[in-house]
């Protein structure tokens, strides 16, 4: 067609008929590239926000035709119940102890090895190395490890001469036993970015540090700290958020339980759609998992602008 | 991180001081690596040893540190108790194309995004980036029903179409081709080279590096992906191998360790023979996505 008009187009008209044909398929070419991409999300990502939000404020099991309208009801019954603020607490308990452990850890790990050191890359491999392990293997491989009579858990306790707890029968060391899992997956990802991190430091601001007299504990506080600040930062919110996703580990390692003690919002979410088939308590507990985690991931996307636009 | 060395190299008067000076740092230095070391390791060792002892050598007190009769039994059995053949093929398959979505659809939005004109671009980028502030874990339930109206309930579209899309990986991908030079694509287009073209035979293969990094992770994370292929599989037959192991550990689990971590290794040997070969591009990778941007 565009041969056509360039016919009959008088001389003047022709580089702007050409121009806006051009720019005409390139519109069309960015709608073919990203078009596929954009109509998955719309199916699989805000369709279900919005049917998560729908299902909210109805009554359903999943099999019945109609969907009776409740209003607040499903919100009121999720917040009046006390198994509901258990699981709150459950996951707040779990985030806390799992972020603040892997990062105080990984963080010791980091600076100790970011020296000349021989192998240090070797340990830095085998640390990681569990981040890229499935949860569900790394899940089932633990309750081994935590088997009270043959498991390595009591082996250790042994030689400090300590008897081993039913880890995951028990209502209060499951929780630990998970963080424990938890943390022993994803120390190596903050040890790796806390020397990413250290790596970042200008050499410059110690030796200037050095110069002007500070010995290595001014430095460390004055230098190698605040420089890290930022990295840390961004690995509490990914961190964070990480937790709040996780359900692997909990769903092999204690199915939410002995009593829901390691029962978590995103377990529960789970629960409530796949086994108690309740979608209206299933969509308030969703929408309550989103608005949570809406802020963190609004945290940490501003953290990386940042770092794209400053970095 | 890989430079580090060569800084040091670059630097002789430094190291040889730091050398001479500094031995109590060191020290602890090695001490926690050491002790990270043993950390991670021993569970693994564990697991190892588990694999190859009997069943009357795991239901021993005290347990043995070495396997006194070491077996393959466990393994043979564990191949034989589940369908592990199957499983492999079910995660290769899953993997494979999920992995491979994601890239073909990182790829061209992000060309789109970053060399193409469109009315209110930086809207439809902010639409897409908006994906990320919903996590898949509370799309479950919906994405159940929508999957079971399409009839893919216990498929591989079933498994792989949900979580095809990818906003995180279209981000980082158009940081990395806008930091291309520009003359050598502006050049291109002079020499007549459609935008296909271009993507294909100049973007793609210099920001070769990026992609890799972004491939090889979503691999990763397809090949570890739990809880959706729970939900969407209901036979054995479709199950991937973590939630094979995860069944596997339900039926033999206590009364047969030595078979339950025997499957256990079918599952971490392939990653970790992967991770072996290709550690510096996944760890350089993910430290570069939160450091560098």
């Amino acid at each position: 067609m565009s041969t056509f008009s360039r016919s009959v187009s008088e001389p003047g008209q022709v580089p702007q008929r050409a121009r806006r044909t051009r720019e005409y398929r390139e519109w069309m070419l960015f709608v073919l590239l990203l078009g596929p991409n954009l109509l998955l999300f719309s199916i699989f990502t805000y369709w279900p926000l919005a049917y998560n939000f729908y299902l909210s404020f109805v009554r359903w099991n999943f099999l019945r035709p109609t969907k009776p309208f409740v209003g607040l009801d499903n919100y009121l019954r999720t917040f009046s119940d006390t198994q509901f603020w258990t699981i709150v607490l459950n996951t707040f308990t779990f985030t806390v102890c799992s972020v603040g452990l892997t990062l105080l850890l990984g963080l010791g790990v980091a600076l100790l090895i970011n020296q000349p050191l021989r192998y240090r890359n070797v340990a830095r491999a085998v640390v990681f190395s569990p981040v890229i392990m499935s949860g569900a293997v790394v899940a089932v491989v633990w309750s081994y490890i935590f088997d009270p009579r043959y498991g390595l858990m009591n082996e250790l306790l042994k030689l400090i001469g300590q008897r081993s707890p039913d880890w995951l029968s028990d209502p209060f060391w499951a929780m630990p036993a998970v963080i424990i899992v938890y943390v022993w997956k994803n120390m190596g990802y903050a040890v790796v970015i806390y020397l990413a991190g250290l790596q970042g430091i200008p050499r410059e601001l110690y030796d200037a540090a050095r110069v002007d007299g500070a010995g290595p504990w001014d430095r460390f506080w004055n230098v190698t700290l605040p420089g890290l600040s930022p990295v840390a930062f961004f690995l509490s919110v990914t961190s964070i958020l990480a937790c709040f996703q996780s359900f692997d580990i909990i769903k092999v390692l204690t199915n939410g339980g002995p009593a829901n003690a390691t029962n978590v919002l995103i377990f529960h979410l789970y629960e409530l759609g796949f086994v108690k088939y309740d979608a209206g308590e299933a969509g308030v507990v969703a929408m309550v998992l989103f608005g949570i985690m809406l802020v963190l991931t609004i945290i940490q996307l501003r953290y990386l602008e940042q770092r794209v636009t400053y970095g | 991180m890989a430079t580090t060395d060569y800084e040091t190299l670059a630097r002789p008067v430094e190291t040889v001081r730091v050398r001479r000076r500094i031995t109590g740092p060191k020290i602890a230095g090695y001490a926690a690596m050491f002790f990270a070391v043993i950390m991670i390791g021993l569970p693994v060792y564990w697991t190892l040893i588990g694999a190859f002892k009997l069943s009357n050598e795991i239901y021993r007190i005290p347990p043995t540190w070495f396997p006194q009769a070491p077996t393959v039994d466990n393994f043979v059995r564990a191949w034989n108790v589940a369908p592990f053949g199957r499983y492999y093929l079910n995660s290769f398959i899953t993997t494979t194309l999920g992995a491979l979505a994601e890239v073909i659809l990182a790829v061209s939005s992000a060309y789109a995004l970053a060399y193409l004109r469109f009315p209110r671009k930086q809207l439809v980028f902010l639409i897409l980036l908006a994906a990320l502030m919903v996590p898949v874990e509370i799309t479950i339930v919906p994405n159940y029903l929508t999957i079971a109206r399409f009839g893919w309930i216990n498929t591989y579209q079933g498994i792989i179409v949900p979580g095809a899309a990818i906003a995180f990986g279209t981000f980082l991908l158009r940081q990395a081709f806008m930091a291309l030079p520009y003359e050598v694509i502006e050049a291109a287009r002079v020499d007549g080279a459609g935008h296909i073209r271009i993507l294909l035979s100049i973007v793609v293969p210099m920001a070769q590096p990026a992609i890799a990094t972004m491939a090889l992770l979503s691999a990763v994370g397809k090949w570890n992906e739990f809880l959706w292929p729970l939900i969407v599989t209901n036979t054995s037959a479709m199950r991937t191998l973590p939630i094979g192991i995860y069944w596997l550990r339900n039926s033999e689990g206590v009364i047969n360790w030595g078979v339950v971590m025997a499957g256990s290794l079918f599952l971490i040997i392939p990653v970790m023979i992967i991770f072996l070969f290709l550690q510096r591009y996944i760890v350089e990778g993910i430290a570069a996505g939160a450091v560098k941007g």
